[in-house]
C-alpha cells in the first residue's frame, strides 16, 4: 500500500473514499424510491458522454443543424444509436428525476435538517429544465423551433416595457433564428457541467446531514459505542451492489425504448420534429416534450388579463418555485407517509393524478371543457401546497418507532 | 403504499376513456415489410422516375440502396440519371424558390415522410390511392387523406381515373347526427331541423371511372412498394436496430440476474 500512502500524503483520496462511501453509514432500510438517485447520476453522465459525441458532429447553425442530425442518424457509425440514447436519455432523466422528488415527498426528506438538500435539488431541476429546453431546440425542427419561440414569448409578458428587450435579449433577435440556435447551443453544452458541479454540492450536503429513510427517522439518533449508527450500513459495499442491479433492470426498460420505441409514440421524438423549421408555417398545434407539459397546461389554464399574457407566466413560475418552500410548509410532527394520517395521504394522491392530468392536458389542443379542467387542477396543485401547513397539522399522526422497520 | 397506488389508479380512470376516439381519415393498411429488399429495390426505381422530378430525399445517398441488395453499377445504372455519383445525396435540380414561384409551395423533401405522417407507411400508401378528379381544384383532382393537396395524380396513367361517390352528413354541435346519400335529402333534413343544423359534404367512397394501365392488385402493389421504400428510407438503420436492441437487452438480462445474486450474498447478514 505504498503507493496509497504516497498519494494520501498529497491528496486525500483514502479519506474521502472512507467519509463518503466504505463509512459513510446509510439507513438499512432504503426501499425502491431510493433507487432514483444514484440512476439520475447515471443518466446525467450518459447525457454528457453522448452530448459529447453528438456535438462533435452536429453544425449548430439554421442552415445546416437539421441536415446535421440526419447526417448523425445515417452517415456516422452508430450516430442513430448516441442520438436515440441522447434523445431517450432525456426523458429518462426527468423520469427518474421526478420519482426521487416524489421520495422526498412522500417520506418527508426535504425537512429539517435536510431543507438545504432539499433547495440544491430544486436548483438542479431548474438547470436541467433549462437544459432541456435549449437542448430541444438543436435538431431544429418544426416544434423545435415553434416551442422554442411559444416559451421565449412568455418572456415578452414581463410588463412594465421590460418583456420586449427581455425577450430580444434572449434571443439575439426579434424572432428564433441562427443567432438563437448558436447561442441555446452554447449554453446547451456548458449547463450539463453547472449540473454536475449542482450535483456533487447535492451530495456534500447529503453526506453532512445524513440520509432520510422511509421510515422517516434519524438513525445518527442511534449510535453503538463506536459511534456508528446501529441502523446504519457501509453505503460501499451494501448499496453500491443494490444500486448496481437497480442499474441493470433500469437498463433493460431504457435499451427496450432506444431500440425498440426510440420515438416513444411521439412522446419523446415528436413527428413534427421530422420536418425541418419552418419560420413561414405554423404548425396546427404545438405542445412541448411531455416533461414541460404540466406547466404549459397550467399557462394556458389562466386566461390573460388586462391584456397581458403576464398573470399565466406567474403561474406557470409559481408552479415550480413553489417548490423552493415545501421544507417549510409541511406542518406535521412527523416526516414520512407511514406514520402521517389519511389527509396527507389523500392529498398526495390526489397531487399525483393532478400532475399526471394536467400533463395530459398539456400535449391536446385546447377546448372549453379542457380549459376548464385544466384551471381546476392548477387550483388543485397550488392548493396541495398552499394549504399544507393547515391540513398537515390536522393530520392524525401515527407514534414513530424508535428503530428503523422493513 | 398499495392503498395510495390503487387510490391513484382509481382517479386515473376517466384518462382512458379520454384518450380514445378523436377521428380523422382512416387509413388502409399498406403492411409493409422492410426486410423485403426487392419491394425496397421496386419502390426507389418509381420514386427516381416519378417522384424525383419534383421531391428530393436529400438526407439519403444513393449508396445507402447497397445495403439492399443492389451493386453500385446498379444504382449508377437504373437509379441515378444525372451526373451525380453514388456517394450523393438525392437532391434534385429544381430550386426551391423557384419550385414555391412556379408551384405555389416547393414539393416537400420525402425522406422523413414516414416519420412527420401518422400513420407512416399506411399514410402514404392510402395517399398514393386516394385520389380523385375534382374539378374545383388546379389540378383537376383532390385527395381523401390530404384535402386540397397541391400535386396531381403523378401515377394516374397506371392507376385510372377514380370519382368521388358523395355523402351528406348533417352536423350539429360537432356531432354528425345525420346522413344521407343525396343533397336534396340532407338539404330537407336540415330545414325541417332549423336553427344550428349544418351540411357538410364528404367522401363516402371512390368509384374507379377510368381503369388505367394497370390492375387494382398490380397498382396496390405499386403503393405498398413506394410505401415501403418511403419508410425505409426515412429510417434505415430501423431493423438493424432492433436485432443489435436483442442481443443488448439479453446481455441485460444475464447482467441483472448476476447483479442481484451478488447483492443477495452481500446483503444476507443484513436484517
Amino acid at each position: 500500500m505504498s503507493f496509497m500512502n504516497w498519494i494520501d500524503e498529497r491528496f486525500p483520496a483514502t479519506k474521502v473514499w472512507n467519509e463518503h462511501l466504505a463509512q459513510y453509514y446509510a439507513p438499512k432500510n432504503f426501499n425502491f424510491w431510493y433507487f432514483f438517485g444514484s440512476l439520475a447520476m447515471l443518466v446525467l453522465v450518459l447525457q454528457i458522454v453522448t452530448g459529447v459525441w453528438l456535438a462533435m458532429m452536429y453544425k449548430p447553425s439554421a442552415e445546416d443543424a437539421f441536415a446535421s442530425v440526419e447526417y448523425i442518424m445515417r452517415d456516422v457509425d452508430y450516430g442513430w444509436l448516441l442520438r436515440y440514447l441522447h434523445s431517450t436519455g432525456a426523458s429518462a432523466f426527468f423520469l427518474v428525476v421526478y420519482l426521487h422528488m416524489f421520495r422526498a415527498l412522500i417520506y418527508g426528506s426535504h425537512r429539517r435538517p435536510r431543507e438545504l438538500l432539499w433547495i440544491i435539488g430544486v436548483i438542479i431541476y431548474v438547470a436541467m429544465m433549462a437544459t432541456a429546453f435549449m437542448g430541444y431546440l438543436l435538431p431544429w425542427g418544426q416544434m423545435s423551433y415553434w416551442g422554442a419561440q411559444v416559451i421565449v414569448n412568455l418572456f415578452a409578458a414581463v410588463p412594465f416595457g421590460i418583456g420586449e428587450p427581455l425577450s430580444i435579449w434572449i434571443r439575439g433577435d426579434y424572432v428564433i433564428s441562427d443567432a438563437t440556435l448558436n447561442r441555446f447551443f452554447a449554453l446547451h453544452f456548458l449547463l450539463p457541467f453547472i449540473l454536475a458541479a449542482l450535483v456533487f454540492i447535492h451530495i456534500v450536503a447529503l453526506h453532512k446531514v445524513g440520509s432520510n429513510n422511509p421510515d422517516g427517522i434519524e438513525i445518527k439518533k442511534n449510535k453503538d459505542e463506536n459511534g456508528i449508527p446501529k441502523d446504519g450500513i457501509p453505503f460501499h459495499p451494501y448499496y453500491t451492489v443494490k444500486d448496481v442491479v437497480g442499474i441493470g433492470v433500469f437498463l433493460i426498460f431504457f435499451s427496450a425504448i432506444v431500440f425498440f420505441a426510440p420515438d416513444f409514440f411521439g412522446l419523446f421524438l415528436e413527428p413534427p420534429n421530422f420536418e425541418p423549421a419552418n419560420p413561414l408555417k405554423t404548425p396546427e398545434h404545438i405542445a412541448p416534450v411531455w416533461y414541460f407539459t404540466p406547466y404549459y397546461a397550467m399557462l394556458r389554464a389562466i386566461p390573460p388579463m388586462l391584456n397581458s399574457q403576464f398573470p399565466g407566466v406567474v403561474v406557470m413560475f409559481g408552479a415550480i418555485i413553489v417548490f423552493f418552500f415545501l421544507p417549510w410548509l409541511d406542518r406535521s410532527p412527523v416526516k414520512s407517509i407511514r406514520y402521517k394520517g389519511l389527509i396527507f395521504k389523500i392529498a398526495v394522491a390526489i397531487f399525483v393524478v393532478t400532475f399526471v392530468m394536467l400533463a395530459w392536458l398539456g400535449m391536446q389542443a385546447s377546448t372549453p371543457a379542457k380549459t376548464l379542467l385544466a384551471q381546476i387542477f392548477t387550483a388543485l396543485y397550488f392548493a396541495f401546497f398552499l394549504l399544507m401547513p393547515w391540513y398537515s397539522r390536522m393530520d392524525k399522526t401515527k407514534p414513530v418507532p424508535q428503530r428503523v422497520t422493513k | 403504499m398499495k392503498k395510495l397506488i390503487a387510490v391513484i389508479t382509481l382517479a386515473l380512470m376517466p384518462l382512458t376513456g379520454m384518450a380514445s376516439g378523436g377521428g380523422g381519415v382512416q387509413l388502409q393498411k399498406a403492411n409493409i415489410d422492410l426486410s423485403n429488399e426487392a419491394a425496397i429495390q421496386r419502390g426507389a426505381k418509381l420514386f427516381v422516375n416519378y417522384c424525383m422530378g419534383c421531391h428530393s430525399a436529400k438526407y439519403v445517398r444513393y449508396k445507402l440502396f447497397t445495403k439492399v441488395g443492389l451493386t453500385e453499377d446498379d444504382i449508377k445504372n437504373n437509379l441515378i440519371f444525372t451526373d451525380d455519383k453514388v456517394g450523393d445525396l438525392m437532391k434534385i435540380a429544381m430550386p426551391e424558390v423557384d419550385a414555391g414561384d412556379w408551384f405555389g409551395a416547393a414539393a416537400p423533401d420525402l425522406t422523413l415522410t414516414a416519420r412527420i405522417r401518422h400513420g407512416g407507411a399506411d399514410w402514404i400508401y392510402s395517399y398514393l390511392k386516394g385520389f380523385y378528379t375534382d374539378p374545383s381544384r388546379p389540378m383537376g383532382v383532390n385527395n381523401t387523406v390530404f384535402p386540397n393537396v397541391g400535386m396531381p395524380h403523378v401515377l394516374w396513367e397506371m392507376q385510372g381515373v377514380q370519382n368521388p361517390v358523395y355523402k351528406y352528413e348533417v352536423h350539429h354541435d360537432g356531432h354528425t347526427v345525420a346522413e344521407f346519400d343525396t343533397e336534396a335529402a340532407a338539404d330537407a333534413y336540415v330545414k325541417e331541423q332549423g336553427e344550428g343544423f349544418r351540411l357538410e359534404r364528404v367522401v363516402d367512397r371512390l368509384e374507379m371511372a377510368q381503369q388505367g394501365s394497370l390492375t387494382l392488385a398490380e397498382y396496390d402493389q405499386v403503393s405498398r412498394d413506394l410505401a415501403t421504400f418511403l419508410a425505409y428510407i426515412s429510417e434505415p438503420m430501423k431493423l438493424e436496430r432492433q436485432s443489435m436492441g436483442v442481443w443488448v437487452i439479453l446481455f441485460l438480462v444475464v447482467f441483472t440476474v448476476l447483479a442481484y445474486l451478488m447483492k443477495k450474498e452481500w446483503w444476507k447478514d443484513i436484517h
